[in-house]
């Protein structure tokens, strides 16, 4: 089975405002976003995201590019023609309807007969899991009622792409943890194409099949969960998912499809290629996690050591006064192996450290 | 309720701790009770003397007989309320029916209701571009509506006058556009009267409106036309029933007043058409029958209480939102 196309953007550039005060909110964006596919629109604020989720929705209109649904451009569509409905940031339910009227909406709009749109308002409740409360108004809801009635309402409507602009912003930890899952059950289940807008990187790697990571109205990097996260492309990917040591190094020479590159205090680092730099200097992201510490090297001395549950995180000092972070996983007895003060080995494994291009 | 809440959260059987807590309660309930009524006290002391006790005079006048020279003789008479359904014979003092004072009523309800109806159709678009423009640019909008509220109501009565008048402008523009070969008469009528009334009332339809609208929040027209509604759809669905509570608050405005407007009619009616504002002050003046004129004022207050309750239960039948 080839996947399809459900969404497509082509150049899409969107610009709010004119003359000095323009912004570029979208700058000459291309992605395809395939069918059945849980896709995360990943950034800080400002990035862009939203502008791209509401240009797909028909919110706005592109300044320049086109949008296409599958396979059918639907740029100047007014959004109630187009086949995609949204649960919006803030749920949107409508205060003067009950929880079936808000659901049925949607139907009753595009003339759905009213047995038909009963029947569809009990089957979303019971997929959401709120059978019974059809008739409580918006307002006598909790937040994760509210978020699931706007899931419901969305969903009545059979749509070919679901879109999500952080929905579960709102919702508090707990909640939120459990709404993930859930989320990602629900896409697989009903097979829809959910375009998920979040700022939130847990959220982003825990249900995506593949992340955008946007900044500054571009896509940064496009891939899984697993490639933005061990093989992000720049500095920015790098250091907004996860955390991230930024090593300068001089490189050395290539060595079994490494690049040896040596950083402060002599340490030296094997570490995976980036494009054809093959000389001079190069800055290596690595991850804390990835890095060994071992008692009785002379790389460096322990200057801070936050104990966080599962893990302690230290804070390295190497020779020339840069830090390193690296997080230890907590022994059984919860124990850390090194105190402040400590003289450390460090060895980094080949291929934990990448060189980034710029 | 704080103490059902307190007596329900601990399951043994009431205790003393418990008697304890909700005695202080009642205790700190009376205080704060006390201090309610001393805050309330003034506002009561105003309506008390400015508003009800008029009103008890007017209600006791009018069950009295009507001196010669104005004022009233202390004697019981049910007079003027016959006097408002039926004229005395002057030569038998036998009691017919006679229409002309619920002809008068029925006439200004109808104004009344025509100038609601139109500052709705006129103000309601009105208050949604006021709201719908940039945040730095609505304070102009609003300064234009209120500007009118600059002059004296007496000085732009009159300016409908130069527009209305068999050579005003609007007659002399229709005539040199030949739309009309002779000019239409539109001072002195009912029409002149709705008008006149329109004008002087379209700002307080719009100012309700603007400002429910003003709160309300987009997002639900954008929610909305993501469910597939029109244009029209969301117009009727979501940003009237969301603007209700301005849109109720503005016919009440218009209507109410508009119902015993004196100036409009007597200026721009010309004494010819009456309305219930006119009829009342004819009695305490030239008529000199006080009892009359106070039955007709209460007959004109049972008549908003009648239009307010219907309302009230017509609007919150219909969606509870009126209450909210």
């Amino acid at each position: 089975m080839t996947s399809l196309a459900a969404v497509e953007a082509q150049g899409v550039t969107k610009v709010f405002g004119v003359g000095p005060d323009a912004v570029r909110a979208l700058d000459t964006v291309s992605v395809t976003i395939r069918e059945n596919e849980f896709f995360t629109l990943l950034g800080p604020s400002g990035c862009g995201k939203t502008t791209l989720l509401r240009l797909i929705a028909g919110f706005e209109l592109p300044t320049a590019g086109d949008i296409l649904l599958h396979g059918q451009s639907v740029a100047d569509q007014p959004p109630y023609r187009r086949a995609v409905n949204t649960v919006f940031q803030s749920y949107a339910l409508f205060p003067h309807m009950t929880v079936a009227e808000n659901i049925s909406f949607g139907l009753e709009m595009r003339g759905v007969s009213r047995a038909d749109a009963k029947k569809t308002v009990d089957e979303m409740l019971v997929l959401v899991q709120m059978s019974g409360l059809g008739g409580r108004r918006p307002s006598q809801l909790s937040g994760g009622q509210q978020q699931r009635v706007a899931l419901a309402r969305a969903l009545a409507n059979h749509p070919k792409v679901l879109l999500l602009d952080e929905p579960l912003s709102a919702l508090d930890l707990k909640l939120r943890q459990g709404m993930r899952s859930e989320l990602k059950a629900l896409q697989k289940r009903t097979g829809i194409t959910f375009i998920f807008v979040t700022h939130d990187q847990e959220e982003a790697l825990t249900m995506s099949d593949r992340i955008a990571v946007m900044n500054r109205g571009q896509i940064q990097q496009l891939g899984s969960a697993l490639d933005v996260y061990e093989k992000p492309v720049n500095r920015f990917v790098a250091d907004f998912i996860g955390d991230t040591n930024f090593v300068i190094v001089e490189i050395i020479g290539a060595e079994n499809g490494w690049m040896r590159c040596r950083g402060a205090a002599g340490l030296e680092f094997m570490a995976s290629p980036a494009g054809n730099k093959k000389s001079g200097s190069a800055t290596l992201a690595i991850r804390p996690e990835k890095i060994l510490l071992r008692v009785g090297g002379n790389h460096g001395e322990i200057v801070q050591s936050v104990y966080t549950g599962t893990d302690t995180n230290y804070q390295v000092r190497i020779g020339d006064g840069s830090g390193l972070n690296v997080r230890v996983q907590n022994a059984v007895d919860g124990g850390s192996p090194f105190t402040v003060g400590d003289k450390v080995g460090i060895d980094v494994p080949s291929g934990a450290a990448r060189m980034l291009q710029d | 309720m704080a103490e059902a809440v307190i007596a329900g959260s601990v399951p043994t059987p009431r205790g003393t701790v418990e008697q304890r807590v909700s005695a202080a309660q009642a205790a700190a309930e009376r205080v704060s009770r006390r201090t309610r009524w001393a805050l309330i006290a003034p506002a009561l002391i105003v309506i008390g003397i400015l508003g009800i006790a008029p009103l008890i005079i007017i209600l006791i006048y009018s069950f009295l007989k009507p001196g010669a020279y104005g004022g009233v003789i202390p004697e019981f008479s049910t007079n003027a309320y016959v006097q408002f359904l039926f004229e005395k014979d002057l030569f038998d003092e036998s009691y017919h029916f006679t229409t002309a004072h619920f002809q008068i009523y029925a006439r200004s309800l109808g104004l009344a209701a025509f100038t609601t109806i139109g500052s709705l159709i006129l103000g309601f678009p009105t208050a949604y571009f006021m709201a719908t423009r940039p945040a730095h640019q609505r304070n102009f909008w609003l300064f234009l509506i209120t500007l009118p509220f600059w002059s004296n109501l007496l000085i732009r009565t009159f300016a409908m006058f130069v527009l209305m008048r068999e050579e005003g402008i609007v007659n002399n523009s229709l005539l040199y556009l030949s739309i009309l070969e002779e000019p239409i008469r539109i001072m002195y009528t009912d029409t002149a009267i709705g008008i006149a009334l329109l004008y002087s009332f379209l700002p307080f339809m719009v100012l309700p409106i603007y400002a429910s609208l003003e709160k309300l929040d987009f997002r639900y027209v954008e929610a909305a036309y993501d469910l597939y509604a029109t244009r029209w759809h969301v117009l009727w669905r979501i940003i009237v029933p969301l603007s209700k509570p301005g849109i109720v608050a503005g016919c009440l405005l218009v209507f109410i007043p508009a119902l015993g407007a004196y100036v409009t009619p007597l200026l721009v009616g010309g004494g010819k058409s009456l309305m219930i504002g006119n009829l009342i002050a004819l009695q305490f003046a030239g008529s000199r029958n006080w009892p009359f004129g106070s039955a007709a004022s209460l007959i004109l207050m049972a008549l908003v209480m009648i239009a307010l309750y219907v309302y009230v239960r017509y609007g919150t039948r219909k969606s509870g939102f009126a209450h909210g």
